[in-house]
């Protein structure tokens, strides 16, 4: 079989193999007939154009030139209001996203909710998974229960949080006070100081299990080899955790952390739901504060801010496919080993 | 981790992991017993948790007063026909991505990386143009073709790990006794692979029914709204009735929540294996 993926190719020698692990790059596999039957390549090429073609065609039409021909509309004077005048207006458009006083809010706010969410979903998510690794009565079950929040979406958790966050009569002013946390009830969602923190908290409860099953994955290809001879050399359980299981993971922490900068960034749908953005602007973010233009019809400046969250995605793409191709080398590599 | 367990450290184990369960599921519980209230109760001092007569009266009047049971259809035939449509397609695109080695392989992975790092909601306002000139506005087949383009990319590449994990020794034999690949993909893989299309489906069809964004954009008319979109304008309402809006999300989380659970452990399979590899 010509030019399999590295799974099913156990004797290959343990080198440095290219990124893409299939046989792209590899021009003596390159259209050669699959399993030795006497194929045409052009009718090979026929047929991965056929598979291929409802695919990309759904894709390129709803996807991609929406998104190509929408670009241009960031240069010029867009609006739904007045269509007669569409005409080009160069960089005005980044210039009144920018000019727009509530612009440089919206950019703290994106670096608060980005890191504030992450860095909580990270610990504990960790600290949930160390725990899981090992067996325990109902394990399967508690999985299953921590797991359910995934099937709700963003904006329902809004809701949720927004009917709990409720300054008269909502759960977690009367959980505090009974707690003698608070004396007076708080107005989380209508004060500017408490409402990010409020939807920090929402997103937390909602990404920790992803990150507690990322990590858990990864931890059970950690051998246990290693974990006997830490223990053998004394090795307490902090210094196990920072020099066994951490540098071992390392990679596909650091791709874990990087998917879901990039997918809090793009997550306007809980914000929506439990503050609109709101009070104030204090907790709109650069993506429902695209959306909230979009709807008020000015698609040109819409289009501009959604230019640059491309940008500022790319460069997060750039970190990511990095971390990607380190990741796949260590993966054929340790395949190699275990044959 | 191995080594010993001290019974402190297995006290705060479960006293952590038993922090987490009642934090995870509390909001669930609470928007339970909030809808299942009598409409006065609500709003009732002191807070019940566990309250002291039971009533269906928020739901009978999300049906009464919201036409809830229209837009409850409208999610389901557009989420059940845009899932499957979108598993049916991904199913070829990821049989060939899988299966076969082409110079444009890795640009086609590429192409739908990029979708799922740069979301749908970025292109809004061209979408609803093209979807105007397409007179596909207001639609609910618009929505479904929409919703379709949206689900392929990350199920092509969620079926393409369980294609590969199926040994291609069962097509092999199925073509030399004289099948097409198309042929060898219906009659001897899908068979094998049924567990892992059914929560690729699923996990197209909870994205649908969850989505808000181009449901909003696309939908107007009051008759053609989805669920989303329907409890968006609820609370676009200077005063939120909390007791019919407990009731409607209770009514859109429990079908989402039986399907993931039926599914999860393919899902997770999906996630942790088949999305990083990318």
């Amino acid at each position: 079989m010509p030019a399999a993926s590295p799974t099913k190719q156990p004797h290959e020698p343990r080198t440095r193999r290219p990124f893409r692990t299939g046989g792209g790059g590899r021009p003596a596999h390159r259209g050669a007939p699959r399993r030795g039957r006497p194929v045409f390549t052009t009718r090979r090429g026929l047929t991965i154009a056929a598979f291929m073609a409802p695919a990309a065609l759904f894709v390129a039409v709803f996807t991609y030139y929406p998104m190509i021909a929408g670009s241009q509309m960031a240069f010029r004077n867009w609006k739904l209001s007045d269509l007669t005048d569409k005409s080009f207006v160069g960089l005005q458009n980044f210039r009144d996203v920018f000019a727009d006083p509530a612009w440089g809010t919206v950019l703290s706010n994106t670096a608060v909710w980005v890191v504030a969410s992450i860095v909580p979903q990270l610990v504990i998510g960790f600290a949930l998974a160390l725990w899981l690794r090992r067996r325990f009565r109902f394990r399967g079950l508690y999985q299953a229960l921590i797991f359910f929040p995934w099937a709700i979406s963003g904006f329902l958790i809004g809701i949720l949080f927004r009917w709990m966050f409720n300054s008269e009569f909502g759960v977690v002013n009367d959980l505090l006070q009974r707690a003698g946390i608070i004396d007076e009830p708080v107005t989380w969602l209508a004060d500017p100081d408490t409402a990010m923190a409020a939807v920090i908290v929402a997103n937390v409860w909602y990404g920790v299990t992803f990150f507690a099953i990322m990590i858990l994955a990864a931890l059970q290809s950690v051998p246990d080899e290693l974990y006997e001879a830490a223990a053998l050399d004394g090795a307490g359980k902090v210094r196990t955790l920072f020099q066994i299981t951490i540098p071992y993971i390392r990679t596909t922490l650091a791709l874990t952390v990087l998917l879901r900068i990039i997918w809090i960034f793009n997550f306007p749908d809980l914000i929506f739901g439990m503050t609109g953005g709101g009070p104030n602007n204090e907790t709109h973010i650069v993506t429902t504060w695209m959306i909230q233009i979009t709807q008020q019809g000015d698609y040109g400046r819409a289009s501009a801010i959604g230019l640059l969250i491309v940008a500022s995605l790319l460069v997060f793409a750039v970190f990511f496919l990095l971390a990607t191709r380190e990741k796949s080398e260590k993966k054929s590599a340790k395949k190699g080993e275990r044959s | 981790m191995t080594g010993k367990e001290t019974a402190a450290g297995r006290a705060v184990k479960f006293a952590f992991l038993g922090l987490w369960l009642v934090f995870t599921v509390f909001p669930l519980y609470w928007i339970i017993v909030t809808s299942l209230k009598a409409p006065g109760d609500i709003f009732a001092f002191p807070i019940a948790y566990w309250p002291e007569t039971f009533s269906l009266e928020n739901y009978s009047e999300l049906f009464s007063k919201a036409d809830f049971g229209t837009y409850l259809a409208n999610s389901l035939i557009v989420a059940t026909v845009a899932g499957a449509t979108a598993t049916a397609i991904s199913m070829l695109s990821a049989y060939v991505l899988a299966r076969f080695e082409f110079r444009t392989k890795s640009a086609l992975l590429m192409a739908a990386l990029v979708t799922q790092m740069i979301p749908a909601f970025i292109a809004l306002g061209p979408l609803y143009l093209l979807m105007t000139d397409l007179r596909l506005v207001d639609n609910r087949l618009g929505l479904i073709l929409v919703y379709v383009a949206v689900c392929i990319p990350f199920c092509t590449v969620m079926l393409r790990g369980f294609f590969e994990n199926v040994p291609d020794a069962l097509e092999e034999a199925a073509m030399i006794d004289g099948l097409s690949h198309f042929g060898a993909l219906f009659r001897v893989l899908l068979p094998v692979m049924r567990p892992g299309i059914v929560a690729a489906f699923i996990f197209n069809f909870v994205n649908c029914w969850n989505e808000l964004f181009l449901s909003v954009t696309l939908m107007n008319s009051d008759s053609n709204k989805t669920v989303p979109t329907a409890l968006n304008g609820f609370i676009s309402s200077f005063n939120i009735d909390w007791g019919s809006m407990s009731a409607a999300a209770v009514l859109t989380i429990l079908p989402t929540m039986v399907l993931f659970a039926f599914a999860s452990r393919h899902i997770v399979q999906g996630l942790t294996s088949g999305a990083v590899k990318g």
